[in-house]
């Protein structure tokens, strides 16, 4: 598998964003997207999650599912949480689990690797900053995907909670996926570097 | 189908829990229909006469002061971004959005309706007319509404910009509404003839509803 993009110009209210920007990232290999604020991180994970239209090249996915778009096929972990605070931890997780469909796993133990097993009733309005990026986080591993894109995805965790994450990207890695991630801070993973913005 | 069934629990579950606002519409409901009564008098022939028209706009803008909540939260928290990414056409995750808002804020207004028929001097043929009209109509200002919700999901404040795109679309909708219930009030239209129309209007809706605020959201996307 291989998440390749090719000659991408990216344009947002009329201003040119970036162009031109090649990337590529094979299986079992995360590349970390850096670059100043305003170079065009989000922008780019929103494009190749489908909810940005390039203004010119092309994403693709190669090697994946036949049937399936790019997007049908990719976690977006942005800095919205979707989470809704009237309903519970589990109806949250478990509704993304049954709504994203394709191979799902048990919500309980999605909320024990990230350390929410004790929260399941609590409606998602009383969770600190921390517990809700974790309960989205908890997202990823309800439902498999073969690509994540993570935008600031260590953003409001706590050391523990970075290590805990750095670990689940490890496993996902090691199942042959695929992460690009947006950062300002280290990952705690082996990753190729993308960057964006000043000479490019 | 699970993740259908999945997001229609999800909306009718938020809808009915604090600060949902199923409940709203049939508040707004209740509070223009009985103060009706008391800005037109107490003349039982007029208000008999006006009921089903009372009623139906009641009901209009009832079903309209909660459909800007339809897609704009989903869009503030990021949910929106992950629906429009699903494996689940964005049609159909559409259609079953609406229907969930109908269940949670449509349904209400119907039950609603036999006790407002009360107050505005209706019998129980008058009163089963409205309810009939009403079941058939509302459904069709939800799939209608959406459209204009949608539109208005990037604004900010764009409740007030739903309601003029919105009203003059479900016009349709009134006129054979209140003119099916006052066909089997009073007659001399037969009940069928403007009931037929409202069906009609309604099975348009339901096709071209889910179509337009699905290829609405995909452009208004950024």
């Amino acid at each position: 598998m291989r998440l390749r993009g090719r000659q991408i110009d990216c344009v947002r209210g009329g201003r040119a964003v970036f162009s031109g920007l090649d990337f590529e990232a094979a299986s079992s290999h995360a590349l970390a997207v850096v670059g100043p604020n305003g170079s065009g991180k989000t922008s780019l994970l929103r494009l190749i999650a489908g909810l940005l239209v390039p203004a010119g090249g092309s994403v693709a996915l190669e090697g994946g599912a036949d049937e399936l778009t790019l997007p049908e096929q990719t976690h977006y972990l942005g800095h919205r949480d979707a989470l809704k605070p009237a309903l519970s931890v589990l109806e949250n997780l478990s509704f993304w689990r049954d709504f994203l469909g394709g191979d799902a796993s048990d919500p309980h133990e999605c909320l024990a690797k990230v350390g929410l097993a004790h929260a399941t009733h609590l409606p998602a309005a009383y969770l600190s900053a921390g517990q809700r990026r974790r309960l989205s986080i908890a997202r990823l591993l309800a439902v498999r995907r073969p690509v994540w894109l993570l935008d600031e995805p260590t953003s409001a965790l706590d050391a523990a909670g970075q290590d805990l994450f750095a670990g689940l990207m490890q496993g996902h890695l090691a199942r042959g996926g695929i992460i690009v991630a947006a950062t300002h801070a280290p990952l705690g993973i082996e990753a190729g570097e993308l960057r964006m913005g000043g000479s490019a | 189908m699970t993740a259908l069934a999945a997001l229609i629990r999800r909306d009718i579950r938020i809808a009915l829990r604090v600060g949902g606002g199923a409940l709203i519409g049939v508040l707004f409901f209740l509070t223009v229909t009985v103060l009706m009564p008391f800005a037109l008098g107490p003349d039982l022939a007029l208000l008999t006469r006006l009921g089903p028209s009372i009623l139906w706009l009641g009901a209009l803008l009832a079903s309209l002061l909660t459909l800007d909540r339809l897609f704009t939260s989903d869009h503030e928290d990021g949910s929106l971004d992950l629906i429009v990414m699903g494996r689940t056409p964005l049609e159909l995750a559409c259609a079953a959005k609406a229907l969930a808002h109908w269940l949670a804020a449509g349904l209400p207004l119907i039950i609603a309706t036999p006790v407002l028929g009360l107050m505005l001097n209706l019998d129980a043929t008058a009163t089963s007319a409205v309810a009939l009209t009403l079941l058939v109509g509302t459904p069709a200002l939800t799939f209608i509404g959406m459209i204009g919700a949608a539109l208005a999901v990037t604004l900010h404040r764009g409740g007030l910009l739903l309601a003029v795109l919105v009203l003059p679309l479900s016009i349709p909708v009134l006129i054979f509404g209140v003119a099916a219930s006052q066909a089997a009030i009073s007659g001399p239209l037969p009940f069928g003839t403007p009931f037929s129309i409202l069906c009609a209007i309604s099975l348009v809706s339901f096709v071209i509803g889910p179509f337009a605020a699905a290829a609405s959201l995909r452009h208004g996307l950024d």
